[in-house]
Formats: C-alpha cells, sequence, structure tokens
C-alpha cells in the first residue's frame, strides 16, 4: 500500500516536475491580450467561426485577422468587450441576422414534377429549380439541415421562417442557399443594400425611390404587426409620416393589381402605421450601430439632409446638420402647407431622427454664416450638400416686381414661417407644378376670393400631383389653360390690376409626339387681379460655390444643379457629396430620401477606405424586364379603401389638415388586397380566398 | 519483419479500433462531419497514439511491473498521457509552430480518449515487446484514421439523400457507422 502511494506520488511528481521546467524552457510569449479576448468567447469550441475553436479565433482576432464580433454563438456585448480590449473600431461588433428575402416561391408556377433527392442544392441542379421563378425559394430547407442552432423552420407558407432569437448569424444557412434567399447580414450591411438586378423585387420595390420593401410590411400590417411594419418602412425611409401624407406614390402607378384592378393604397398603409406609432405616444427604438469615430458635416435639413444625416448616424457615424432657416425641415417645413403636412407632425418626425444623436445649427447658411474652410478645420471627414432647389424662375416679362406681385417659394415659406402676407381678392397664380397648386390652395384658405391658374399647357401635362390637382378643383379654383402671360399691368400707385396673357393653341406633333403649344396671334386678354404670384418651378441656390477658393472645383450644371455621378451622388470634390433637389433639380420627398440614403453609402464607403462605387448589378431607376406582366390572372376586382377627408366647406376656412387616415379596419382590408408579388409570383391563394 | 507486418494489418483492419473495437466513438461522430476536420483529428490521433504507446509501455514495464503494481496502470496512464499530451503541445509551439497551427485544438480534445487509453491497455496486455508496441500504436492510430475518413466521406454524401425524419443526423450516422463496421468485418480471419 505504502508503495503504491509512493509510485503514484512519484510519478506524479515527475509529470509535475517535467511541465513546469517544459513550461520555463519552452516559454512562448503570447500576446495578453488572446487570454483576455478568449475569456470573452464562448469556450465551445464549436468552429462555427471558421476557425480551429475558440483559442484559434481569439488569436486571429488579435492579429487583427478577424473581427470582434468572430464567435458566432456569444451576443453584441460580448463583441463590443472584444473591441474594447483590442482598442478597435467596433463597428463590426454588430449582430448578424439571418433573414429570408422570398416570401413565397411555392407561388410560382411548376414547371414539371420533381422526384428527386429532398434537397434545394440538388433540385437547383436540374434547370434551376423545378419552378418558372428563377430566383425564389426551392423549399425544401437545406438552410434547416444546415443551421447547427435550430433557428430555422419552414414556415406556414412552405418558406423557411428565422427565429431571430435562436440565429446567431453563423451563415451557414447563407453557405447552403443555392438561391441567396436566405442572407445574413449586419442591420448597417441591410442599410447600405441598394436594388440589384438578381433581388427578389415586386414592381412597387422596383419603382419606389427610396426602395422600401412595400409588399413586406403591408405583409406586416395583414399580420397586425404594425411596429414590425414601421422597422421595414424606417430601414429606407425616415420620413414616414411626412411621405405618407405627400408622396405622389409611384409605386402605385406600377402596382401589379392595377393591372386588373385598382392599385393597392400603398401610401396610405404607410400612414396608418406611422400615424400609429406617433398617437401611440411612444417612439420605437431605431438601433444605431456602435460609434466609428468618423465626423461628417450635412449641409441642409430637408427630407435629402435629414434621411442622409439618419443613415448616416445608423451606421455609427457623428453627424452634424446645418440648416439656414429658423427650423428643421426644408421645403416639407417652408414649401408644402399645413392642411397637406402639419408642423407638429414634421417637428415630431424631425425630432425622432435628431433624437438618435445628431447635431444641429439652424439660422446657418453656407457661404453666409460659415464656409467650407470652417467645416474643414473643425476636422469633418465629409460633406454633404442638401440645398435644395429655392431660387424661384422668373417670368422675365413686364411689370413683374410690382406692388402685389409675388414668387411661389417666397410666398410659401412666408405664410409657413406665421409672416401676415397681405392676400388680395382676385389672385392668379401661373404654373402647373406642385408649388403652384399648394398657392392657389393656400390662398383659398387665406381669404381670396376668386382663385386662378394660368397654365401654358392642358391639364394633361400639368406635372403636380393628380390629386392635388383634384382637390383644387373641388376648392373652386378656376382653370385657365393654355395660356401664356405676356405682361403684368399695375396703376399710378404700383399695384397689380390685370395679367395680360395670349391664347395658345395645341399644334402638329413635334418629334416626341407632343402636341406643342403655339400662340394664337391678335388673341390678348386681360384678367383682372390684385395679387400674382409666379410659381413656375426653382434651381438650386448655388451662390455659396463663389465666395471660396475651395469650392471654385465644384462643378456645376446648366440647371444649377450640383453635378454629381447620379448613382453614387459624389460631386467633382471627392470628400463632397450631394443628393436631392440640388442633384436632380426640382424633384420629390422620397426622391430626396433615396438619394439621402444613396449619398450616405457612399460617404460611408469612402470613409472605410473603399472606392466609392454602384454595386455591380445594381437596378437604379429600371425595371426588371420579366416582372412587368400585361395581364393578372385570377384577380376579382375588389374597390380601394376611400381615403376619408375634410368636407370641401369645411376645410376651405382653415388650415387644418384635409386628408385623413385609414382606420384599422381599412387598412386591414386594404393590405389583404396586396399580391404580395415577387418577380414571377403572386398570391393565387390570397385571391381564390377573396373570392 | 513478417511478423511485423501481419501485426499492422491486423492492427488497422482487422482489429480497426473504431469499427471492430467500437473505442473512441466520441471523436468518430463529433468530427466526422467535414473531411478537413477528420484529416486533422486523424492525423493528431497517429501523433499522440505513438507518443502515448511508447510512454506507458516504459512506465509499465520499468515502474509498475517492476514494484508490482499493474493494478495502478489505469490511473497511472491517465496521468502520463495527460502530461504528455500539454508537454508535446508545449514543446510543438515553441520548436515547430507550424505543426502546431496545423493540429491545433485537437490535440488536448484526445487527452483522454479511449481509444488511446484502450490501446496502451491492449499493449500491455499483450505483453508486447517495445518494438511490437510502437507498431500496434502507429497501426491502430492508422485504422482509426482510416475509419475516420471514410465515415466523413460517408456523411458528406449523406446531406444530399433523402433521409426520412426520425432518422436524420445522429441516428443515421450510427447506422452508417454500423454498415461501415460490418464491411470490416470481411477482414475477419484473413491473418
Ligand atoms: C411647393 C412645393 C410642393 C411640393 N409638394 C410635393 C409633394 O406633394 N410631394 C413630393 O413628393 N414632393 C413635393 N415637392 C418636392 C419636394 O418638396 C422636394 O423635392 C424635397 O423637399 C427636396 O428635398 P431637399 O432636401 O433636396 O431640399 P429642400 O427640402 O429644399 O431642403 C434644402 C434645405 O437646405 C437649406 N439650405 C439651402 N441653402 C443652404 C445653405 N447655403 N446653407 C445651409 N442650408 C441651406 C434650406 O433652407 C432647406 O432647409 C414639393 C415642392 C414644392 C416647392
Ligand atoms: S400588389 Fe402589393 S406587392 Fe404587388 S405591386 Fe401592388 S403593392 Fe406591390
Amino acid at each position: 500500500m505504502i508503495e503504491a502511494i509512493l509510485v503514484m506520488f512519484g510519478i506524479g511528481a515527475a509529470c509535475g516536475l517535467t511541465l513546469s521546467v517544459a513550461s520555463k524552457v519552452f516559454y512562448v510569449y503570447e500576446d495578453p491580450r488572446i487570454a483576455e479576448v478568449e475569456w470573452h468567447m464562448a469556450g465551445a469550441n464549436c468552429g462555427g467561426c471558421g476557425y480551429a475553436g475558440c483559442s484559434a479565433a481569439a488569436v486571429a482576432v488579435v492579429e487583427g485577422k478577424a473581427p470582434p464580433s468572430a464567435c458566432v454563438i456569444t451576443d453584441t456585448e460580448s463583441a463590443i468587450n472584444i473591441a474594447a480590449i483590442m482598442g478597435v473600431d467596433p463597428g463590426s461588433a454588430e449582430a448578424l441576422i439571418s433573414s429570408n428575402t422570398c416570401l413565397g416561391g411555392n407561388r410560382a408556377d411548376d414547371k414539371y414534377h420533381y422526384m428527386g433527392v429532398n434537397s434545394c442544392q440538388a433540385l437547383d441542379a436540374f434547370y434551376g429549380g423545378k419552378r418558372v421563378c428563377s430566383i425564389g425559394c426551392l423549399g425544401l430547407g437545406d438552410c434547416i439541415k444546415a443551421c447547427n442552432f435550430d433557428a430555422i423552420a419552414i414556415g406556414p407558407n412552405g418558406y423557411p421562417v428565422v427565429d431571430e432569437n435562436k440565429c446567431v448569424g453563423c451563415g451557414a444557412c447563407e453557405k447552403v442557399c443555392p438561391k441567396n434567399i436566405l442572407t445574413v447580414r449586419t442591420m448597417s450591411q441591410r442599410l447600405l443594400h441598394f436594388n440589384e438586378e438578381d433581388d427578389a423585387l415586386a414592381p412597387c420595390r422596383q419603382t419606389c425611390p427610396a426602395e422600401i420593401d412595400i409588399p413586406l410590411y403591408i405583409s406586416q400590417i395583414k399580420d397586425g404587426d404594425y411596429e414590425g411594419a414601421v422597422h421595414t418602412i424606417r430601414e429606407r425611409n425616415p420620413l414616414l409620416l411626412s411621405c405618407g401624407r405627400v408622396c405622389p406614390h409611384p409605386c402605385e402607378s406600377y402596382c401589379r393589381r392595377s393591372i386588373e384592378d385598382e392599385p393597392v393604397s400603398i401610401n396610405q398603409l404607410k400612414r396608418f402605421v406611422a400615424d400609429l406609432e406617433m398617437n401611440s405616444g411612444k417612439r420605437l427604438p431605431i438601433p444605431c450601430a456602435p460609434d466609428t469615430g468618423k465626423r461628417i458635416a450635412v449641409v441642409g435639413g430637408g427630407p435629402a439632409g435629414l434621411s442622409c444625416a439618419y443613415f448616416l448616424r445608423r451606421l455609427g457615424h457623428e453627424v452634424t446638420i446645418y440648416e439656414a432657416m429658423p427650423e428643421m425641415g426644408g421645403i416639407i417645413r417652408y414649401g408644402i402647407p399645413e392642411y397637406r403636412l402639419p408642423q407638429k407632425v414634421l417637428a415630431w418626425e424631425i425630432e425622432g431622427i435628431l433624437n438618435l444623436g445628431i447635431e444641429h445649427h439652424t439660422n446657418m447658411r453656407l457661404g453666409v454664416d460659415f464656409d467650407l474652410d470652417s467645416l474643414i478645420t473643425k476636422g469633418f471627414d465629409a460633406i454633404f450638400l442638401g440645398v435644395g432647389a429655392w431660387n424661384d424662375y422668373n417670368l422675365k416679362i413686364e411689370g413683374e416686381d410690382l406692388k402685389g406681385s409675388f414668387k411661389g417659394i417666397d410666398f410659401l415659406s412666408r405664410v409657413a414661417s406665421g409672416e401676415k402676407v397681405p392676400i388680395g381678392r382676385r389672385a392668379a397664380v401661373i404654373g402647373g407644378g406642385n408649388s403652384a397648386i399648394d398657392c392657389v390652395r393656400t390662398l383659398v384658405r387665406l381669404g381670396a376670393k376668386e382663385v386662378y391658374i394660368v397654365y401654358r399647357r392642358t391639364r394633361k401635362e400639368m406635372p403636380a400631383n393628380e390629386v392635388e390637382i383634384v382637390a383644387a378643383e373641388h376648392e373652386g379654383i378656376k382653370f385657365h389653360f393654355l395660356a401664356a402671360p405676356v405682361s403684368v399691368v399695375g396703376d399710378d400707385n404700383g399695384n397689380v390690376t390685370h395679367l395680360e396673357y395670349l391664347k395658345m393653341e395645341l399644334g402638329e406633333p413635334d418629334a416626341s409626339g407632343r402636341r406643342r403649344p403655339v400662340t394664337i396671334e391678335g388673341s390678348e386678354t386681360l384678367m383682372e387681379i390684385d395679387m400674382l404670384i409666379t410659381a413656375i418651378g426653382q434651381t438650386p441656390d448655388v451662390s455659396f460655390t463663389q465666395k471660396e477658393r475651395r469650392l471654385e472645383d465644384l462643378e456645376i450644371t446648366r440647371w444649377k444643379t450640383i453635378d454629381n455621378n447620379p448613382e453614387t451622388l459624389q460631386s467633382s470634390i471627392p470628400y463632397i457629396f450631394t443628393g436631392g433637389d440640388s442633384a436632380t433639380g426640382p424633384s420629390l420627398v422620397v426622391t430626396a430620401i433615396g438619394g439621402g440614403r444613396r449619398a450616405a453609402a457612399s460617404i460611408h464607403q469612402y470613409l472605410s477606405g473603399e472606392p466609392v462605387e454602384p454595386p455591380e448589378k445594381s437596378l437604379f431607376q429600371k425595371h426588371i424586364k420579366e416582372s412587368i406582366f400585361d395581364s393578372v390572372d385570377g384577380v376579382k376586382k375588389t374597390p380601394r379603401a376611400e381615403m376619408p377627408e375634410l368636407e370641401v366647406k369645411e376645410r376651405i376656412k382653415s388650415m387644418d389638415e384635409v386628408d385623413l387616415v385609414l382606420d384599422e379596419k381599412d387598412a386591414i382590408y386594404e393590405s389583404k388586397r396586396c399580391l404580395s408579388c415577387c418577380r414571377l409570383c403572386y398570391n393565387r391563394d390570397e385571391i381564390a380566398q377573396s373570392n | 519483419m513478417g511478423d511485423y507486418i501481419v501485426l499492422a494489418i491486423s492492427c488497422i483492419l482487422i482489429n480497426n479500433i473504431l469499427l471492430a473495437q467500437y473505442l473512441g466513438n466520441c471523436p468518430f461522430l463529433g468530427t466526422s462531419k467535414k473531411m478537413e476536420t477528420a484529416v486533422g483529428m486523424a492525423m493528431a490521433v497517429v501523433f499522440v497514439l505513438v507518443l502515448a504507446g511508447v510512454i506507458t509501455w516504459i512506465v509499465n514495464t520499468f515502474i509498475l511491473q517492476r514494484f508490482g503494481l499493474e493494478y495502478l496502470r489505469t490511473l497511472s496512464f491517465i496521468l502520463v498521457i495527460a502530461a504528455l499530451v500539454q508537454f508535446v503541445e508545449m514543446f510543438l509551439k515553441k520548436s515547430i509552430p507550424a505543426l502546431y497551427a496545423g493540429l491545433g485544438i485537437f490535440l488536448p480534445l484526445i487527452t483522454t480518449n479511449c481509444a488511446v487509453m484502450g490501446v496502451c491497455l491492449i499493449n500491455v496486455n499483450e505483453e508486447y515487446t517495445f518494438l511490437q508496441a510502437l507498431v500496434t500504436s502507429f497501426s491502430y492510430a492508422v485504422g482509426f484514421g482510416l475509419a475516420l475518413i471514410l465515415f466523413a466521406g460517408v456523411r458528406e454524401r449523406i446531406l444530399l439523400a433523402r433521409v426520412p425524419k426520425p432518422l436524420q443526423d445522429t441516428s443515421i450516422a450510427l447506422v452508417t457507422a454500423g454498415i461501415l463496421s460490418l464491411t470490416f468485418f470481411a477482414f475477419k480471419g484473413m491473418v
């Protein structure tokens, strides 16, 4: 017995001694951070990160070969801790989450009956799948088999549904999916994604200049997940309350339902969820990526500037906005009148964006109160110019500056600033765009008795939103089409008394097939008025470029816009980007929002040292041919939910908001009208049910 | 010489440690999902097994047998093998970093692997000479590697097959292992 104890003790002591000597002799210096980093990793040695175990992964992180978020099992917090140990930008420490872009490849027609192996990859090898849809989910669940964390299941509609709580973002599903349906992305990567040719895109989604995932948010509304819908919209558009009110919804013109029926009321649904959030009194939290330490100055607080600042902030950058006017918002604050977009609503929306931690300075005009030099001295890494288009065109006719004669934007912004502008009894507004309509509808509300629109062409050519024109007609505005003003006549005191115009008629069709209006000789007509507003368009005010040497290289186009690459929005000076009206000329709010995100993405590329360029297969201002149908079978006509609005008699007495919001019942009804389209497939089952 | 070849063949094929003796099952199932891991594991086993076989033979012959303490084998072998693996790990890290990077995490994983332990005990039970112990340890390890790599190949194919739900993953792996071991039965009676 004693012997046994002694021998075991001897062997133990020998082993211990050898090991301690060895650890001295074979000592290798190891970065102490490796142990610290490893401590924050899961310790499961699962290999999900692609390295041989946790210590190997820790080494890779310390050597800078792997991001702090390398470990696929731990949460964001550990990644942030690791980033802190490494003292690096934890920008990449965001959680990766898998999501499915296909909402039901099962709805596309079958090409043939498949009886082979139960695997998407095998099925894909035969003619790319059994459905006519070339991009959709094959539904055999290779992703489910690949997921080690049990986070994917086939949902009720036959396509995979990811359980975000279980997904660790290891990327296994993305690797096995032959169709790129499952994509594992961080929030930043999702915010930076632009439509590409082989994405699963509904026609409406291809058309939206902000590229909102329309079918997804509509289906979320249908399922009662209103918060989800708000989040979906916010991944592309931070101004959902405003857009929900003023957007002329180009998406609806391409809605597949409209081929057989009225289009889905896409924008009303957006407004429905946006209003719901506002009226709940509680803001939904908006996540931002960890700070990157890069600083960007945004000049102009209109939709373009706000959108750019919002996306940059969510990507983790530090943003400061400089705005010339006393309030933020640009045209949607100072141009679009109260009865279309109440200032209270806009203020709530802008506050939500600034709450993300965006600094802003008002009453700061570039070229007057500060210059580019000062921004550079302050250490900004990139600059966004979203100065809009605020310079009204002149008619270039005699008498234009008599008393009682105004310019569109000038008039609207003075009214919106609360100034008491003297209103005439008989007022004429020249022009056919949104500003002209906003002027006439404002005039009616401020007490003008007779209000005219004088437009060179016919109603068909008016660029204003159709609903706006209809509303103006209801409110008793008189339209004078085919009229070309020649002079403004005044009395001895210099007050406007008449507008003289020439009548026109439509001439021969020109090369583009449009019939150009030509003047009728000797048809001069006098119109009695005491107030005149010209609203025939605007150009950007780029006078600040002449004030400093640094901006001499900033190229300006013939239309006074800042010259740019339309897809990256980079200007002729590499660190200056632009967007919105100052890049495109007068356009739409959504276009400015889409441009803001585009510029944010380019700035992000520029600041990360990547080449500033659009994605290879970018689908910019284009449609996928195969997705535009001539007919859709199985659609039963169902009327669109009526948008409630104030009675005409009521509304012209005040600046109260005219358009009202859908109630929940109508919104759900409307959301069910959506066919949940993708490229080729659409929801036949849904149609069958509603029949 | 001929004897050693026969011994090697019987260790690799006939008495295959995995498929005939069913030792070392956890790494067999755990590291056989991917070919790459399987190969790494196989190399690590060869390395550790040869060293462990040799050192335990020495401990047994010169210490345990001398004092008549054969009943302490299991206990002392565990101690010795664990220390050995630690030692080898340190040695490799310092002297042959490339090999260390290749074998990576596999080394500590097989410290107390039953296949390693089993082979050491077989060597002693069969009263092999030093040279014989060396050959058997090496051959058993090669047999382990062979079975593991074959099995990983089969499992990669199975991913593409239509497996009934209740049999998926580990169940089908065990069934496969059973069939694989049946095929190895064909070697029975060869020597
Ligand atoms: C009357 C009117 C009605 C419209 N109605 C609609 C509609 O119903 N639906 C729709 O989609 N679109 C409509 N539009 C178009 C839409 O408002 C614009 O396309 C959109 O606001 C453009 O956004 P932006 O950010 O590019 O420019 P803006 O909104 O013009 O913002 C530019 C901002 O930059 C500031 N700024 C300018 N110069 C400087 C400087 N030097 N330094 C600092 N700041 C500066 C301005 O004060 C302003 O706040 C309308 C436009 C007008 C004029
Ligand atoms: S039916 Fe729905 S998904 Fe299809 S185009 Fe219209 S809104 Fe978009």
